[in-house]
């Protein structure tokens, strides 16, 4: 009998403010330790917090994007709490947090599931909360260091429902909003610096069986490590639950070297966080003015340039790369634009193909790259009409563009590049290489299919690699049979 | 100069009858030689103050005086202040110099005040009689047998005895308040929202508010003409135009309509007190004032939804004293949880240990609904109740403690007993209301009585107006205890 995954997402993304959540301190990572942690970060005796405006419209701006622009799933009225436990990494002995009523509740993040096709996992809630400090263990001769340069960092904590069935979809999920948040400029995205951090509740059952006992799974930093943790929590619940076992509902952490997880605490060890409304903060109000504002400056929602790319011509497979990033769809959309439909499918190919292995060698952006859209649509081109072959257009014309040799025109006709499309002059030159190549021929003759390729070869050198590969093919064929 | 009035001194001053430094130096003197009887200061520092002083003084000369400029005020031992030691009146924090100014201090520093000390309360604020200080009790100096009142109970103490001619105190139940009626001084709560907490040491944030204790309400006016005003950094703070509550301080109450509240004259209170305060009310109506009867209904219900309230917010306000920063930490300890345990343990005195445990309590899961929210509802109620009453009057006046003074460790050992002496005012607190005291005669034991006066919100100029008033045409506030008298 089959057993069924059942996969929630917690996500912290870290809102790319200039100062934190609840005071004037800077965000930016890297500073030496504690350089950043002003009076209220450390929690002088007397200090207060004050909410910063900034990280409160990126929420905004989050819950809009993911309510399909619609603001009903803003609460025009939410309630900053205190979550209470000593750590000495949370310097007020508690991380101010929305509980009862966080800031955005529901909308729906579309995905694409290898099994199941187009769906959307719907979102609990998202809410802000400030980030704690770091405690580091090492090199502290049995002592513990505090860095407090992140306490107080905002964060938006995103919440999914238990909507996905396997660890592809879940890291469909966590890429989709990786992206969604880059895409709106509310979180730099970044896992190596922790600007994006996921934690997946993992339970199992039988398909149609209520939901099973769920463990949450801590420390995924990467899309390829949330994967493997999945699988692997999910193999040891199946495990269990056939040797006729039971789950305990606990917080697990995933090893990536073992490539396992293991029990961090359990449920009779979870803490009681008291969680009341913070009495420092009045309740967080969002004016309809204000929401009018935010949306008034948000960029296009993916789906609308996804639906844009569709119509242009570009497949589906295509336009879900092509809306990766804001950029890159901004420059596919560009490069689309005035283009015959039949060549879209093409120009994809060019951004997804040697373009983005071209911005992959130099490190940059597509923000930053040296070609532009419209110098594209005529390579492309050029291509198309049989005035260059697709192999000069990658490695001759294309390097050539990057280091602004000029236009496309000017590259071919510079490096001598256009192909031999006459069939006259082809022909002749066929000619000369079989008389020259009567081995060959005689092969080719006697069913050597490999000596027709060498043949070929022989007239690429003849014309320099500009002569038109398929009428090449064509004549030689005629000539041979 | 020790029984001026501020209007006098600040006279004084600007005539050069008297320097800064001179004014300061007589009541550093006047600490030295009284404070041991007392204990009404934690830490006073000549070379700060007089520093302050002399700073003062070159303003003066300047021509650039405000009305505080070069007169000495005590602070209550909450307030940070820049390179001064703010204890709290706790061992956790006995070691803990301040690298910031509280907003309190920045404006008294801004108006050229001079800072004289910080004076003693109960630990945290979290008490009725300042007998919780880790500092050890503050006596009353009337009688010194008996508690001042608290929490702000040095500061109440050391303006009766005239160690300082102003100061301040906060109050989070009636803690300026109780304070100024037990030892025969003037204090106003103002407005929650009015003066900034940013700098003020939290107890209960929704409740906590910061306010002069003076000798006067004309004293007291000036104080919070320095002392009021918006403030970015708390988030609680109102934005809302400067007033000079001096302005109306000379008008006559003809006209005013006093409530007198039903449930504030019942029982628990003692007769002595409900005398004197019987008396004022006749000296108001004298003075052209009329006296309605009102109802609080809910008033009864203020002390236990008090003390949920101000206790969940204390347990988490001090969950920041954990020894991992700043202040004490235990000594030896053999884990983290261990050093946490002992260094609280050793840090905090036996209430401020219990209200942490009753407001751990009442947060827990599972205890939440009956306790922290029930106690909103009935905030809510409270605050409904004056609502109504200020349709049919301006002020609310009655006592201000059921009792007067009473002896040291008369009540320590009880402490619901305790918690009642905050009935009468922890409903302005709850409310969010102005609330004052102002002494109005004396009870048993010749020991001060308070009289109480609630305002609606933003009402503190009208209600300093009828203190002023009143305190003309009587004079309560310029007795002093006979035993401090040089």
């Amino acid at each position: 009998m089959n057993w069924e995954i059942v996969i929630g997402l917690e996500t912290h993304a870290q809102l790319s403010t200039a100062s934190k959540m609840f005071s004037g301190a800077s965000t930016a990572f890297g500073a030496a330790p504690n350089t950043q942690a002003s009076a209220v970060d450390i929690a002088l005796p007397g200090v207060l917090p004050v909410a910063n405006r900034e990280a409160v419209a990126k929420a905004v701006r989050f819950g809009l994007a993911v309510n399909g622009g619609f603001s009903d799933n803003i609460n025009r009225r939410s309630v900053f709490a205190r979550k209470s436990y000593f750590y000495p990494d949370l310097p007020k002995g508690y991380q101010i947090s929305q509980y009862e009523l966080p800031i955005v509740k529901g909308g729906e993040i579309p995905i694409t599931s290898p099994t199941r096709g187009e769906i959307k996992v719907r979102l609990t809630r998202a809410h802000l909360e400030e980030d704690a400090g770091k405690s580091l263990h090492e090199d502290f001769h049995g002592m513990s260091g505090i860095d407090l340069n992140r306490a107080g960092v905002p964060l938006l904590e995103i919440v999914s429902e238990p909507d996905m069935r396997s660890a592809e979809e879940a890291v469909a999920y966590a890429k989709a909003l990786h992206s969604l948040v880059r895409w709106i400029d509310i979180c730099d995205g970044n896992m190596q610096e922790g600007s994006f951090r996921c934690d997946a509740n993992v339970s199992v059952r039988r398909p149609g069986a209520p939901l099973g006992t769920r463990c949450e799974i801590k420390n995924l930093n990467s899309f390829r490590f949330m994967e493997r943790a999945i699988e692997f929590e999910a193999k040891r619940q199946i495990d269990i639950l056939e040797d006729g076992g039971k789950i305990a509902q606990e917080t697990r952490l995933y090893d990536s070297d073992k490539d396992e997880t293991r029990s961090l605490r359990i449920k009779e060890e979870a803490h009681d966080y008291r969680y009341f409304p913070d009495p420092d903060l009045l309740p967080l109000v969002v004016t309809e003015e204000w929401i009018g504002q935010i949306k008034a400056s948000m960029p296009e929602s993916p789906s609308v340039q996804r639906d844009k790319m569709v119509g242009c011509g570009a497949s589906p497979q295509q336009v879900s790369q092509l809306t990766a990033s804001r950029e890159t769809s901004k420059f596919a959309l560009a490069t689309f634009s005035g283009a015959p439909k039949e060549e879209v499918p093409t120009l994809s190919n060019w951004i997804l193909g040697p373009l983005s292995a071209k911005l992959k060698e130099h490190n940059l952006d597509i923000a930053d790259c040296r070609v532009t859209p419209d110098q594209l649509k005529a390579l492309s081109k050029r291509v198309a009409d049989g005035t260059i072959s697709a192999s000069a257009a990658t490695t001759v014309v294309l390097p050539a563009l990057w280091e602004k040799e000029g236009s496309v025109d000017q590259v071919i006709e510079r490096r001598g590049l256009k192909q031999i499309s006459d069939s006259g002059a082809i022909e002749k030159i066929v000619d000369e290489v079989l008389a020259s190549n009567a081995k060959q021929v005689e092969d080719y003759r006697a069913g050597k299919e490999k000596a027709f390729n060498s043949l070929v070869g022989q007239v690429m050198k003849a014309t320099k690699g500009k002569a038109n590969p398929a009428q090449v093919n064509e004549i030689l064929k005629r000539k041979l049979n | 100069m020790l029984y001026a009035s501020l209007k006098d001194l600040s006279a004084a001053l600007a005539q050069r009858k008297i320097s800064s430094v001179e004014l300061t130096k007589l009541f550093l003197e006047r600490i030295q030689k009284t404070n041991g009887a007392l204990n009404a200061f934690i830490t006073v520092d000549s070379e700060k103050s007089l520093a302050q002083a002399r700073a003062a003084d070159e303003r003066i000369a300047k021509g650039d005086a405000k009305a505080l400029t070069g007169i000495p005020v005590a602070h209550k031992d909450i307030f940070v202040a820049k390179d001064w030691l703010t204890t709290c009146g706790s061992k956790i924090l006995s070691n803990f110099v301040s690298p910031y100014d509280a907003h309190v201090i920045e404006r008294f520093n801004g108006a050229g005040a001079v800072i004289l000390g910080k004076t003693n309360m109960d630990e945290f604020a979290m008490g009725s009689s300042s007998e919780t200080s880790f500092y050890g009790p503050v006596k009353n100096p009337w009688d010194k047998t008996c508690v001042p009142g608290g929490s702000s109970g040095g500061s109440a103490a050391a303006i009766a005895a005239r160690m300082a001619p102003a100061a301040t105190g906060t109050d989070t139940g009636g803690s300026i308040r109780q304070p100024a009626a037990l030892s025969g001084v003037s204090g106003l709560k103002p407005t929650y929202g009015l003066v900034s907490r940013y700098g003020m040491v939290a107890f209960a944030s929704s409740l906590d508010q910061g306010g002069p204790i003076a000798k006067s309400a004309e004293d007291l006016a000036l104080l919070l003409n320095v002392m009021a005003g918006f403030d970015a950094r708390d988030s609680t703070s109102i934005e809302r135009p400067a007033e000079d509550y001096t302005l109306d301080l000379d008008k006559p109450l003809s006209g005013l309509r006093i409530g007198v509240p039903k449930e504030h004259f019942g029982e628990g209170l003692s007769a002595d007190v409900g005398k004197a305060v019987e008396a004022a009310l006749a000296q108001f109506e004298k003075l052209g004032a009329k006296r309605v009867s009102i109802r609080l209904p809910s008033s009864g219900l203020s002390v236990p939804a008090y003390y949920v309230i101000a206790p969940a917010e204390a347990s988490s306000n001090l969950s920041r004293f954990d020894g991992v920063r700043y202040g004490h930490r235990a000594s030896g300890y053999r884990d983290l949880a261990d050093m946490y345990r002992k260094t609280r343990a050793e840090g905090f005195g036996a209430e401020v240990r219990r209200r942490i445990l009753i407001g751990t309590y009442v947060l827990s899961h599972g205890y939440y609904d009956a306790y922290y929210l029930k106690a909103q509802k009935i905030r809510r109620l409270i605050a409904q109740d004056f609502v109504e009453a200020f349709k049919q009057c301006d002020l609310v006046i009655g006592p201000t403690s059921p009792t007067v003074a009473f002896k040291i460790g008369a009540k320590a050992a009880d402490p619901v007993r305790m918690y009642l002496n905050d009935i009468y005012t922890t409903p302005a607190n709850l409310a969010g209301l102005p609330a004052m005291s102002i002494p109005c005669g004396f009870g048993n034991g010749n020991l001060p009585v308070g009289l109480h006066i609630t305002g609606n919100y933003f009402a503190e100029a009208r209600m300093l107006q009828v203190a002023h008033q009143y305190q003309k045409a009587t004079d309560w506030h310029l007795r002093r205890p006979a035993g401090i008298q040089p």
